[in-house]
């Protein structure tokens, strides 16, 4: 009698066993596609080892991305100020939050963050690391104004999410830590790298004589010196992702990465964008002061505001700045526009 | 006879191998750890000093440091050779080179100031192009040896901008025809005695680059002399005074 009862224990707790394996999900691992140039010329990418790609993974961040059950009201998505048609980012000088209050700087384009080295994020470097960046602007009550937990019950009782997230992190429960890994693996996949420039650079495009001299301004001291803090054609970031005074101002409203280390000689800086896909994210610097790329390089020019903290690398500041002629601004600005990169907001995997 | 001769044979065979023995007897080989430190004159340099107007040079320039990152090549402690270190004062990086199994005794200890020519490939090195070390094309490509920026009170006792960045040097008079010259140059700090785990300092003193053999005035070399041919050959000459051997501890 106790063997038989100790057999059919013995059964019962096999199948249990067995019925459990069945339900672990494990995520498949994600081939992030980085170009040729890319591998090349760049170290990896910084993908924490906390949070590895997986399909799953990516497929729910981007799901989350252009979700607005993530505002306060379920009116703004993160796409609202990041529209993937504009680069990830919209054409407001200063964005609108739900509530209709604006914010104080221009919404960043987003991509090729995962090659941003020192992991600091936005235009003040306030956010370290993409999965920390995503928590912010959820909660910030002149952007998406909305509670953390009121967003983990939704996606908790949503229809669908709760499958999703158990396929992409196991049994996590659902919270701001799993949201903000999936929308960091999605943000990962954005990889722009497949402009006319780099074409050209792969042999595969011939530069018009005006892009040509407009990458040589572009990479001479003596002319324009944009290469000291945007990348060249052995950095395809086209930005050391830095913080830099660029002489917008000879004193400061807005202080920048100083408010951030609270170092006064910090005071004025901004993180340099990249100068790719500049003609999909008009208007310009951290506060949307300059609509046109003409007043972009006409500041660099003849523009430059002398302060404490200006940049060393801001030459001529006594006259203004570089002084180029009218034609190498038209120059540069053709080389400009030859790293737009419009694969990469026709691509259909980062559509809505 | 026979026996006498084996017995000697065997004998001596022992003895020569018994004294092999004792000849294989090594040290353990240790860790060497070179730091690199910066002064001014004697006076400490670190990050925490930069952007404030507390050098002077030798001509007579009050001096504010923004940014100061150099590269050394070919860095050699006894046998063991490293290829490259990016140094960068500010941000405190590359401080410290680590070089494990070092023999006990007396070890040669030098490098290069930037890289050689033939080490000097542009685009070859993808650390370096991820922080945009990188030299232009058009002045010949492969990599700064360094980037030393800030600014100073210039006659007007204005601020204005300097930007010490030293590389090969590319004569351009002839654009179609560019004549370069190995700026790069060897330091030989000599020989050091290692008996044990040890760290040596390495310093350099900023002072030198405006000193000697050459008394720089910034007020008429200042910025864009990356592209200056002259200006490239007299850098490279201070350079050569600016590292020496600072403390062992081991």
């Amino acid at each position: 009698m106790t063997k038989k009862f100790l057999y059919l224990l013995s059964f019962f707790l096999l199948i249990n066993c067995a019925s459990k394996e069945e339900e672990i999900y494990t995520p498949i691992p994600y081939n992030l596609e980085i170009p040729a140039l890319f591998a090349n010329k760049l170290i990896a990418p910084v993908i924490p080892s906390n949070n590895p790609l997986t399909q799953e993974g990516v497929a729910l961040g981007k799901k989350l991305f252009f979700d607005k059950i993530l505002s306060g009201d379920e009116t703004q998505s993160c796409a609202s100020c990041h529209n993937p048609k504009k680069s990830f980012t919209d054409n407001q000088q200063l964005s609108d939050g739900i509530n209709g209050l604006l914010g104080t700087r221009n919404s960043m384009p987003l991509f090729n963050l995962a090659w941003n080295f020192d992991e600091r994020f936005a235009w003040d470097g306030k956010e370290f690391g993409l999965e920390k960046q995503a928590l912010e602007p959820v909660s910030n009550p002149i952007e998406m104004h909305a509670n953390w937990k009121n967003i983990a019950q939704k996606l908790q009782e949503h229809p669908e999410y709760p499958t999703l997230f158990l396929q992409a992190f196991g049994n996590l429960n659902i919270d701001s830590v799993a949201v903000t890994k999936a929308i960091a693996q999605f943000e990962r996949t954005l990889i722009s790298g497949n402009s006319k420039f780099d074409n050209y650079l792969k042999g595969e495009a011939i530069l018009t004589s005006e892009e040509q001299n407009g990458f040589a301004i572009f990479m001479d001291e003596a002319k324009g010196d944009c290469f000291h803090c945007h990348g060249s054609d052995n950095n395809p970031l086209w930005t050391d992702n830095k913080f830099h005074n660029n002489g917008l101002d000879a004193t400061f409203t807005d202080l920048g990465f100083g408010n951030i280390t609270g170092d006064p000689a910090d005071n004025g800086k901004f993180r340099s964008p990249s100068i790719r896909n500049l003609v999909f994210t008009a208007p310009y610097m951290h506060d949307g002061r300059f609509t046109t790329l003409e007043e972009v390089i006409n500041h660099y020019s003849e523009g430059l505001q002398r302060s404490s903290t200006l940049d060393p690398l801001m030459k001529k500041v006594n006259q203004g700045g570089v002084n180029l002629t009218t034609k190498e601004k038209a120059d540069l600005k053709a080389f400009l526009v030859s790293l737009s990169d419009f694969d990469f907001v026709n691509n259909p995997d980062f559509q809505e | 006879m026979k026996k006498i001769i084996l017995f000697f044979l065997t004998l001596i065979f022992f003895s020569s191998c018994g004294d092999q023995v004792e000849c294989c007897v090594y040290p353990e080989p240790v860790n060497v750890t070179l730091k690199f430190t910066q002064n001014w004159d004697g006076v400490p340099v670190t990050s925490s000093d930069f952007n404030d107007f507390k050098f002077t040079n030798l001509h007579g320039e009050t001096i504010s440091i923004s940014d100061l990152r150099y590269l050394l090549s070919t860095i050699t402690v006894g046998s063991k050779i490293k290829n490259y270190q990016l140094i960068n004062i500010g941000e405190n990086t590359g401080l410290q080179l680590n070089f494990e199994q070092i023999e006990q005794g007396t070890s040669i200890l030098k490098f290069r100031f930037g890289f050689a020519d033939a080490d000097n490939k542009d685009g070859e090195y993808q650390d370096l192009n991820s922080v945009s070390f990188n030299v232009p094309g058009m002045l010949g490509g492969g990599y700064h040896y360094m980037q030393f920026d800030g600014k100073y009170k210039d006659t007007n006792n204005q601020d204005a901008n300097f930007n010490y960045h030293t590389l090969r040097a590319v004569n351009r008079a002839d654009p179609s025809k560019l004549i370069f010259q190995d700026t790069s140059f060897e330091v030989d700090l000599g020989t050091v005695e290692i008996t044990n785990n040890a760290t040596i300092e390495i310093k350099m003193n900023i002072a030198e680059w405006f000193k000697n053999p050459n008394t720089w005035n910034l007020n008429q070399l200042n910025t864009v002399l990356m592209p200056n041919f002259e200006a490239q050959k007299l850098m490279s000459a201070n350079g050569k005074s600016v590292f020496s051997l600072g403390a062992i501890t081991q």
